[in-house]
């Protein structure tokens, strides 16, 4: 009797959206709708996030060991670098190395090639965890003994961190609002699919019919409504997606760079797809039906 | 079986529309509930199928208590109910069957005994050779027998029949009335409110007259004597 009744509520569920065709149509394209602008919003939130991580990677600060000490007592401080909070990483570099480096920036003139390396320090090249906690770490590195001097850029640092928040902050609050805007309007349209059927819900009361059974076809039709929209639009975002990005790898100007490939993001964008909309489209059908369910 | 004691309903907007209704309805009876609109029949029916709740007295339907019962009982006296209405109420876009079928599909019924059952309440009605028809493709007494189909098809122990010949011809009227006699004649409680009088003298049943929210006759005699 189980098998037959959840047969009763696809059938009921599937046949009702064809047989309201227009009002099926509508709901998928709300969804579709909706949900492409909360996946623009996420893969632009998450490239940005990309791109500015790359950003950070490449500042760094420079200790620079004190003169007194020989190279490979410089070398022995490592490990208290290393062991910094918020350390990432450390490259040791050597006096020779760091002329060498010099030398190569700065072109090979003769008055470069007089110079000593020795004028120059040991240093170490360290680059961090969490760029906004610059000052602090470049505090406690210059604290340990042997370590003359730090150099860092924390102007660089702030405003790398400060572009990530806004950004991050921005698109949860748009994503957010989409939610429950697309959950408003999700409701009203399957409301106005229950409006047309208020006689047949009338008549299913009037038979003796429970408000549980008089809700799942309901239930099923928002379900299917919904994980049809979720499926068209990731199509419909791969598409955009992978256009955008090829436009962006031919531009001259913004070719440096590099969007993150869809394949890294496609599941995650699928199942946030799935999940928003089956929640859209139960929460939705749930909330439209709930006035025809009084006595 | 139908036990109305003293009953008092008074709507939110101040109408007073039964002012002390008592009455009985036993199994197995055939009833005309008449009366004037506007003289309390519409809020009668709905207290027996639970849509209103009574302000005072006491309402017990099938032996379930109305003061009493939890709302989530309420299917289930519907279930042990058959309501026929003036307007049919089907579901447009079910055939014929599936209107039927479906009454039995929302309690829980196998495919086996519905399809059974409802080949036998179509034939019942006069309808088997109209199975596959849409509702709009019938005569309104077509409908009205699909409608009646509906309601017997669960084995209801009383059908409530909401003045069922209301859109119907003088002969469809008593074609109708006649299958509703046969269906109580098999055991079927029969409660139909009307106020067409030749109707209900010809037939010569029990007759409940209503009017301003009161009782006014009760009678086996089966003559509805009141001016509608």
């Amino acid at each position: 009797m189980k098998r037959n009744r959840m047969g009763y509520f696809l059938r009921e569920g599937i046949h009702s959206i064809f047989s309201h065709g227009f009002m099926s149509f509508a709901s998928v394209f709300v969804i579709v709708a909706c949900l492409l602008i909360m996946g623009c919003f996420v893969l632009l939130t998450l490239n940005v996030n990309s791109v500015i991580s790359e950003l950070e990677s490449e500042n760094q600060m420079v200790a620079f060991v004190d003169e007194r000490y020989s190279e490979s007592d410089a070398q022995a401080l490592r490990g208290r670098v290393q062991n910094v909070p918020n350390v990432e990483s450390v490259v040791f570099v050597s006096q020779t190395e760091a002329m060498a480096n010099f030398v190569q920036q700065y072109g090979d003139s003769p008055l470069l090639n007089e110079l000593e390396p020795s004028i120059l320090r040991h240093r170490y090249v360290i680059y961090l965890k969490d760029i906004a906690r610059m000052a602090e770490t470049a505090s406690a590195v210059k604290d340990i003994e042997g370590i003359a001097d730090v150099h860092y850029h924390v102007e660089i640092a702030k405003g790398f961190a400060a572009v990530r928040s806004v950004v991050t902050v921005v698109s949860i609050a748009l994503v957010l609002v989409l939610f429950v805007i697309s959950l408003f309007i999700m409701s009203n349209t399957i409301r106005l699919t229950t409006v047309a059927r208020r006689e047949e819900i009338a008549v299913m009361r009037m038979v003796g019919a429970t408000n549980s059974f008089i809700r799942q076809p309901f239930l099923v039709e928002g379900l299917i409504l919904g994980i049809l929209g979720a499926l068209i639009a990731f199509v419909l975002q791969w598409g955009i997606y992978s256009f955008v990005v090829s436009r962006i790898s031919t531009d001259g100007v913004i070719s440096f760079i590099e969007p993150i490939p869809f394949s890294a993001v496609a599941i995650p964008i699928l199942l946030i797809f799935l999940v928003v909309s089956v929640l859209v489209g139960v929460f939705g059908s749930l909330s439209a039906i709930k006035n025809y369910l009084k006595v | 079986m139908v036990q109305f004691t003293d009953v008092f309903k008074e709507y939110e907007n101040g109408v007073k529309a039964l002012k002390g209704v008592s009455f009985n309805v036993r199994d197995g009876e055939f009833v005309f509930l008449v009366g004037p609109s506007g003289s309390g029949k519409s809020t009668i029916i709905k207290l027996i199928t639970g849509e209103i709740a009574p302000t005072d007295g006491q309402v017990i339907v099938n032996d379930f208590d109305l003061n009493r019962m939890r709302l989530s009982r309420l299917p289930y006296l519907r279930r042990s109910l058959g309501i026929i209405f003036q307007d049919y109420r089907l579901i447009e876009n079910k055939t014929v069957y599936d209107n039927v079928a479906y009454a039995m599909q929302v309690v829980g019924a196998s495919n086996k005994e519905i399809r059974r059952r409802v080949a036998y309440v179509l034939q019942l009605v006069g309808l088997d050779s109209r199975t596959r028809r849409y509702p709009r493709e019938l005569a309104g007494g077509e409908q009205q027998r699909v409608a009646i189909a509906r309601a017997l098809v669960n084995n209801p122990r009383m059908i409530i029949a909401d003045e069922p010949t209301g859109n119907l011809d003088p002969a469809k009227s008593l074609e109708l009335m006649m299958l509703l006699e046969k269906i109580n004649e098999m055991g079927t409680t029969m409660l139909i409110v009307t106020h067409e009088k030749e109707l209900v003298n010809r037939f010569a049943k029990r007759v409940i007259a209503i009017d301003g929210g009161r009782v006014i006759s009760d009678g086996m005699d089966g003559y509805y004597n009141y001016e509608a």
